[in-house]
């Protein structure tokens, strides 16, 4: 049977893809068209059965290396990236700040040029530095994935979001997406607002006013003062993390004040779309921002989020780096 | 040498002249001015300082067709570097960068190391620059001491050893009780106070406007009103103690509505912009380059037209360039991580004829922006075209093309966001007290 699928899917699969993405590199949704997402989000509907087989693995991307290069702690982006890689038969190398020559004061153009010089096939970087990607891209000839950039955009998370969307209500165009908290520093927000609005649906945001960025409403954004107000005709809510040091920064009173308003719990539910899908890009604080029975309730999709994750950025880093690169080519 | 200017066009906004006729520098000083002045003038007394340029051996006499020459440009803002930091400016790469800029004469604010709040420090400031300068070199002393905002400076003394003003610049002063002694004290000494604008907990460590660009690119923003605030606060303090106020580096539209009002009101107050806060919004910051990276931050296309409407209207007395050299250890780095500043001294005069060419000011208003006015504000006797002052003069080819090459530049640093632009109007000559500083090698 594995073998049967195997041969499926290695026939569907080839080593090159068919279509590319526009750019060398992905560092942001707002710089990439519709057909760019469209492309993506079909290349990971045929990559997430592989995840599911017994061998979990296809050849690929045999040889091609692909370095996780993170400035910041993550769990989920990190390992997501390091499965979607090994699935893909690529070698996987994650290179954080305490084990690197970061913490030795070596500037970010150093880094990426002491890696490149190694030859690796695609770098994925998360910062804290909002732009810290685009420097990467700018120096360095491999693909460069933005695996979250400060404030800026974080955009795997949301093309795994439009593609868990996608799968459970069949469309994007038309629907309400309710983005609720800190979109100020929110990268995530930022990347699902571009998403969603350029696939067509409605971006309403609830949140403290002091927590909305400036000029938001341009980003074509609806914002409402309350969260009961957007509850009623979302189609998804998508609950951000609401960071707790926030709290000393001036942004809202209390954690107490913000759950009370902004917090998702049964009661506030009752009020949603009896099909409404509940997001959560995590890590949670359970009871600040979602109540724990929200969070792992019937309308919750967050462990779907997870697990598409894999197939997106398998998708990604198929698109990306599959086949000979450019510099390649050009050196034959 | 002696110097004949022939057949240029001279601009001189203390006069209002604006006509074709020639200019005699003699040892030093302007000598004659006016129509048809004897080739047979020039020529005479030749420095051994001075290097031998081509045009000077053809008897010192400068065909000035179709060059308009001005009174020296005058930088009122700038930053030296020196001493402390001369791994990214020193006094003479600075005014050799200022020269080949058409610039005679710079003031040069006191954030050195260790900071020019003391006597020892501007003398040594005006000693490099009598020894390495090829300008004129003007100190700005610290209001502060070591500009930490505690307590006042020696500025008698400061005054005593040469410094034009007082400034803290980069650093704002957010006790108002004490900017308000230091104004006070100031005016027994004729000093103007030059601030900068900026309250610091608004701007709550930002790195560029607060605005839509600052949201998409997910940077900390430095709303406008953290500079109004401060400019309204100084005004304020101003017609409180009646001294005399200069605004540094105006860059929003609210803070030319202040100061405008204030100036109808007769408050002392006069203020300068840069060149980029007329050239560049904060559109330029997308793509992260930190040389778009400078306090106060660059705005939107509304300032950037309040700015050019306040230099057509006078509210902005001058243009100074804000010169702040960094290097690429500064500069090379993630955008929120990265110095502010950019280097100004051999843009700052081709951005301001693109006023100029645009129709935005004419070219008299122009000049006067760049010469009489920051001499004017420093209470400098310079800035004029005059028989008998100082020969202090910069020869411009305004339809001479240019492509902005920061590897050319003289300047030790290379932060400046305006590499590859294509601009018209440069200076080819410039000129100190009789002595060439700088030529075009393409022109003479």
């Amino acid at each position: 049977m594995a073998n049967d699928l195997d041969r499926a899917v290695s026939r569907t699969i080839s080593d090159k893809p068919s279509r590319r993405l526009a750019g060398k590199d992905l560092l942001g949704i707002q710089k990439i068209d519709v057909s760019e997402i469209e492309l993506i989000l079909d290349t990971a509907e045929s990559f997430k059965e592989i995840s599911n087989r017994e061998i979990k693995k296809v050849p690929t991307l045999r040889g091609k290396t692909v370095i996780n290069l993170f400035y910041e702690p993550s769990t989920r982006t990190r390992t997501s990236f390091e499965i979607a890689a090994k699935r893909l038969s690529a070698d996987a190398i994650n290179i954080s700040t305490s084990a690197s020559s970061v913490t030795k004061g070596e500037t970010l153009i150093d880094t990426a040029k002491n890696l490149e010089a190694m030859n690796p096939d695609c770098i994925v970087i998360r910062h804290s530095s909002s732009g810290a990607p685009h420097l990467l891209a700018r120096v360095m000839h491999v693909p460069v994935i933005n695996a979250g950039d400060g404030a800026h955009e974080h955009p795997t998370q949301a093309l795994l979001d439009l593609f868990t969307v996608r799968e459970k209500k069949g469309k994007l165009a038309g629907l309400k997406i309710a983005i609720v908290g800190d979109i100020l520093h929110s990268r995530v927000a930022r990347s699902n607002i571009h998403g969603f609005i350029k696939m067509g649906a409605e971006v309403h945001l609830a949140g403290p006013r002091t927590m909305m960025p400036a000029g938001i409403e341009r980003m074509g954004i609806h914002w409402h003062a309350s969260l009961l107000e957007l509850i009623p005709d979302a189609d998804v809510i998508m609950m951000l993390r609401i960071q707790l040091e926030r709290q000393g920064g001036g942004f809202f009173p209390t954690l107490r004040e913000y759950s009370r308003l902004f917090g998702l719990n049964l009661e506030v539910l009752k009020a949603a779309k009896p099909d409404v899908l509940i997001m959560h890009p995590g890590p949670m604080n359970r009871g600040v921002e979602i109540s724990p029975e929200v969070a792992d309730g019937p309308y919750s999709v967050i462990l779907d989020q997870v697990t598409n994750g894999v197939a997106v950025r398998m998708a990604l880093l198929y698109l990306l780096v599959g086949g000979e690169r450019e510099a390649d080519r050009s050196s034959l | 040498m002696n110097l004949l200017f022939k057949n240029g066009r001279l601009v001189d906004p203390a006069s209002g002249t604006d006509e074709r006729m020639d200019l005699l520098v003699e040892e030093g000083k302007i000598t004659a001015m006016g129509r048809g002045i004897p080739e047979s003038r020039s020529g005479k007394g030749s420095s051994p300082k001075e290097p031998s340029f081509p045009f000077l051996l053809r008897g010192g006499v400068i065909d000035c067709t179709g060059k308009v020459l001005v009174p020296g440009c005058i930088d009122m803002h700038c930053h030296l570097r020196e001493p402390g930091f001369e791994y990214k400016e020193t006094i003479e790469s600075g005014s050799s960068a200022a020269a080949a800029g058409g610039y005679t004469s710079l003031a040069c604010m006191a954030n050195t190391y260790p900071v020019n709040d003391n006597r020892a420090v501007t003398e040594y400031i005006l000693r490099k620059a009598r020894e390495k300068g090829c300008t004129r070199v003007f100190p700005i002393g610290a209001v502060t001491k070591e500009l930490k905002g505690e307590s006042l400076a020696e500025i008698g003394e400061l005054k005593d050893a040469g410094v034009v003003a007082l400034s803290d610049d980069g650093r704002p002063l957010m006790n108002s009780g004490l900017l308000r002694r230091a104004m006070e004290y100031a005016r027994g000494f004729g000093l103007t106070i030059i601030s900068h604008c900026e309250e610091l907990h608004l701007a709550n460590q930002g790195v560029m406007n607060e605005g839509f660009m600052s949201t998409l690119l997910g940077l900390r923003g430095i709303p406008s009103a953290a500079e109004e605030v401060m400019v309204l606060r100084d005004i304020a303090l101003a017609e409180l103690t009646g001294a005399s106020l200069h605004v540094a580096h105006v860059s929003t539209a609210g803070s030319l509505r202040a100061i405008r009002e204030a100036k109808a009101r007769g408050i002392k107050v006069s203020a300068e912009t840069a060149p980029h806060y007329f050239s560049l919004t904060d559109e330029a910051v997308e793509g992260y380059d930190p040389n778009t990276k400078m306090n106060p931050p660059l705005r939107t296309a509304k300032d950037v037209t309040a700015i050019i409407a306040g230099l057509k209207d006078g509210t902005l007395d001058a243009i100074a360039t804000d010169h702040a050299p960094q290097t690429a250890i500064e500069k090379d780095v993630e955008f929120d991580q990265a110095a502010f500043g950019i280097i100004g001294l051999e843009t700052a005069l081709p951005l301001t004829l693109r006023l100029v060419h645009e129709g935005h000011l004419t070219l008299m208003e122009a000049v006067e922006k760049l010469t009489l006015q920051p001499a004017r504000i420093l209470g400098l006797d310079l800035g004029r075209l005059k028989v008998g002052m100082d020969a202090d003069l910069t020869l411009i080819d305004l339809e001479r093309p240019k492509t902005i090459e920061v590897s050319q530049f003289k300047s030790k640093s290379r932060n400046s966001p305006f590499q590859g632009w294509k601009v018209k109007g440069v200076a080819v000559l410039t000129v100190v007290a009789g002595r060439v500083v700088y030529h075009d090698p393409g022109i003479f």
